[in-house]
């Protein structure tokens, strides 16, 4: 952490070749979010299914569409990992092949949607009077509209909505909430001192909002990219279990459709147990990351259960130092100091 | 009461943007409604009825839009929200009228049962930080992770297919007759034991994780401690000075919550044919029925607001640092 004040002391004189340097190493810095047990266990997870979707023409052992009429709805072989559908499809290339559109979807909607909440939180931020009003009254407007059915209205419009409309209609409900968090942290952040005296040196509002701000703004944008992803993901399953999205967008939430609209529940389990497990452990995945994120925004979240159990294991509770009230007058009584620090401890 | 003004004006700006986007939100999309109907009843309908039809759902092309806006805000205001077409052309206020109440009353109940046992759970583990009972956060977070209507398909599969303890699908037996009868509330409920217990299940990870939070951060307040060292016991500690001040976030979620039990469960009610708000949204869509659409989504946006309005008070009243930042 001392390198990053060093050069953010150097970069506050006018020199413009370092301003980038040391913006990327405070970016770097930042990412010190992500470096702790949950958030990491998080990102693994993560890049697995990152991994499985760019190389998934080569890990799938058939392709998600091809027919092998010789095994129908086949519970999971050597042949076929996780079995066959009703038209004799390989449930495991499938779930391969859905990854990628999860993931592009999610992402996608997540990058739109975090773009549009820093763009209108911070700018409602940092502005005062009735544009950040304005800005708000707008931010609110979306928090209100309930989601998932403006989602099914207006993909429900569309005989074949393409993956970047789907993306921007899950950004569309689900930029608010970021926004609204972030409005409130750059207004605190505002009239804090740093910011102050970087106004008062004269620096251009573009910078102090990138070079001043941003950086103390990161773990917010982190965790309302990662909230905006699970959403979206979760929004893209239901829209095509719902048979809202084409089928021509291969997801997981597509394979569910299939399933439940040939009958597999509940004899076929093979068919619509792997992909609702993929669903949940990419969800668990992301809600590990911002797990993670939160206790290091907020460290008594972790610091506070190891606290507890070191001072379980050596015999202190909260109240093992406190007086015991008796009805006896001639109990002896140690000192209420005594206690205090022993429950500090 | 400056507070409680500027609170109304903004509720008001929100209230119209809503209804606007609501007004435009049909005329954005291609293709006119009233076609696709009349396509489907082909030589069932004169072109004067056709006409009316069109006059009547304020998509007379004759007309400016916004001569067109100030007629939709006229037969708002009368309670006007058109008719259904898939519903015979009943009045969408009489269709979304009979599916409301099941909406409300599962998911409901539902929804304060979970928020009840969530926020018990969630205060005992950040009482009891450190211990093994942490780990019912993983677990409710799985649950939180799974999509719904997976869980929902998979309780199906599992309690009433094999099991066959409970049924699958619809508010009531096909036989039995809609009244306040023990023996219809009997079925009622048989009915409605087994999406309202997936829907806990669902929601139970959020509140618990939210109150365990907020325990932890008052925990570690000065006032506690003196609470402990005056020698109370751990359970007033736990319930009269921890448990009452880290409730105030939660009590404001919980008030957004209700605002999404008229439109959240759409899913449950698509998985269980529960015949309440969401199934009809879904069946309206699915029948391109343009007048019930749009009067849904707005009883589902003014309920939304209606909860945002009831949180807000509620926090003004819990809480009076909350009224004197914002004056």
């Amino acid at each position: 952490m001392t390198i990053p004040t060093t050069t953010a002391l150097e970069a506050s004189e006018p020199e413009e070749p370092r301003v980038g340097i040391s913006t990327l190493q405070r970016m770097g810095a930042s990412f010190a979010m992500f470096r702790n047990r949950k958030s990491l266990t998080g990102l693994i997870i993560l890049g697995v299914f990152v991994l499985i979707a760019v190389f998934g023409d080569l890990i799938a052992p058939y392709g998600p569409l091809d027919k092998d009429y010789t095994a129908l709805k086949q519970p999971p072989t050597w042949q076929h990992l996780l079995g066959t559908t009703h038209m004799g499809e390989d449930i495991f290339s499938q779930i391969i092949y859905g990854t990628r559109g999860v993931l592009l979807v999610g992402f996608l909607a997540g990058i739109l949607a975090t773009a549009a909440a820093v763009a209108v939180g911070v700018a409602s931020g940092m502005v005062a009077g009735w544009r950040s009003e304005a800005l708000s009254a707008l931010t609110n407007v979306f928090l209100v509209l309930p989601g998932l059915p403006l989602m099914i209205i207006i993909a429900s419009q569309y005989d074949d909505p393409s993956l970047f409309l789907i993306a921007g209609v899950l950004a569309l409900t689900g930029w608010a909430w970021g926004a609204r968090v972030l409005r409130a942290q750059t207004m605190s952040l505002r009239d804090r001192d740093f910011v102050r005296a970087a106004r008062a040196n004269g620096e251009p509002l573009w910078r102090i909002i990138t070079v001043e701000m941003l950086p103390n703004l990161m773990a917010i944008i982190a965790s309302s990219f990662v909230g905006t992803v699970t959403a979206a993901v979760l929004g893209l399953t239901t829209l095509a279990f719902i048979g809202i999205i084409p089928i021509t967008n291969l997801n997981w939430g597509t394979i569910l459709f299939w399933a439940q609209q040939n009958g597999a529940f509940p004899d076929y389990w093979w068919w619509y147990v792997p992909a609702g497990l993929c669903i949940a452990l990419l969800g668990m995945a992301l809600a590990l990351i911002n797990f993670g994120i939160d206790e290091y925004v907020n460290p008594r979240l972790r610091s506070e259960g190891e606290r507890a159990r070191a001072q379980r294991k050596k015999g202190v509770t909260a109240t093992s130092g406190v007086t015991a009230v008796r009805r006896t007058p001639s109990s002896p009584a140690s000192s209420p100091h005594d206690e205090t620090e022993a429950s500090l401890v | 009461m400056r507070f409680f003004a500027r609170r109304a004006v903004f509720y008001l700006f929100t209230a119209w943007a809503a209804i606007t986007i609501n007004f435009f939100l049909p005329r954005m999309m291609k293709g006119d409604p009233i076609s696709a109907y009349l396509q489907k009843n082909q030589g069932k309908i004169s072109p004067e009825a056709a006409d009316a039809l069109r006059t009547l759902f304020g998509l007379d092309t004759g007309k400016s839009l916004f001569e067109q806006y100030i007629d939709y805000w006229r037969l708002l205001l009368s309670g006007d929200l058109g008719r259904s077409f898939s519903h015979g052309l009943a009045p969408v206020t009489d269709v979304i009228g009979t599916a409301l109440p099941w909406t409300v009353g599962l998911v409901g109940i539902a929804t304060i049962l979970s928020f009840i046992i969530g926020t018990a759970a969630g205060a005992i583990i950040g009482w009891r930080r450190g211990r093994a009972s942490e780990l019912a956060i993983p677990a409710a977070n799985f649950f939180s992770s799974v999509p719904y209507f997976w869980m929902g398909l998979i309780a199906i599969a599992v309690f009433s297919s094999a099991l066959g303890w409970f049924p699958a699908s619809h508010a009531y037996s096909k036989g039995a007759h809609p009244g306040f009868t023990l023996e219809f509330i009997g079925d009622v409920i048989y009915h409605g034991t087994l999406p309202a217990l997936t829907i806990v299940l669902a929601s139970l990870g959020g509140w618990m994780l939210g109150m365990r939070n907020m325990m932890i951060t008052v925990l570690d307040e000065d006032y506690i401690t003196v609470a402990q060292a005056k020698g109370l016991s751990p359970a007033r500690v736990v319930t009269r000075y921890a448990a009452r001040n880290a409730m105030l976030p939660q009590l404001s979620s919980f008030a957004l919550s209700l605002g999404f039990i008229v439109g959240g469960t759409l899913v449950m009610e698509l998985v269980f044919s529960y015949p309440g708000v969401g199934k009809l949204l879904l069946d309206a869509t699915n029948a391109k029925d343009y007048p019930l659409m749009q009067g849904l989504f707005l009883v589902i946006t003014l309920a939304v607001l209606l909860a945002n309005i009831l949180a807000d008070a509620a926090y003004a009243i819990l809480d009076p640092r909350a009224r004197q930042m914002e004056a």
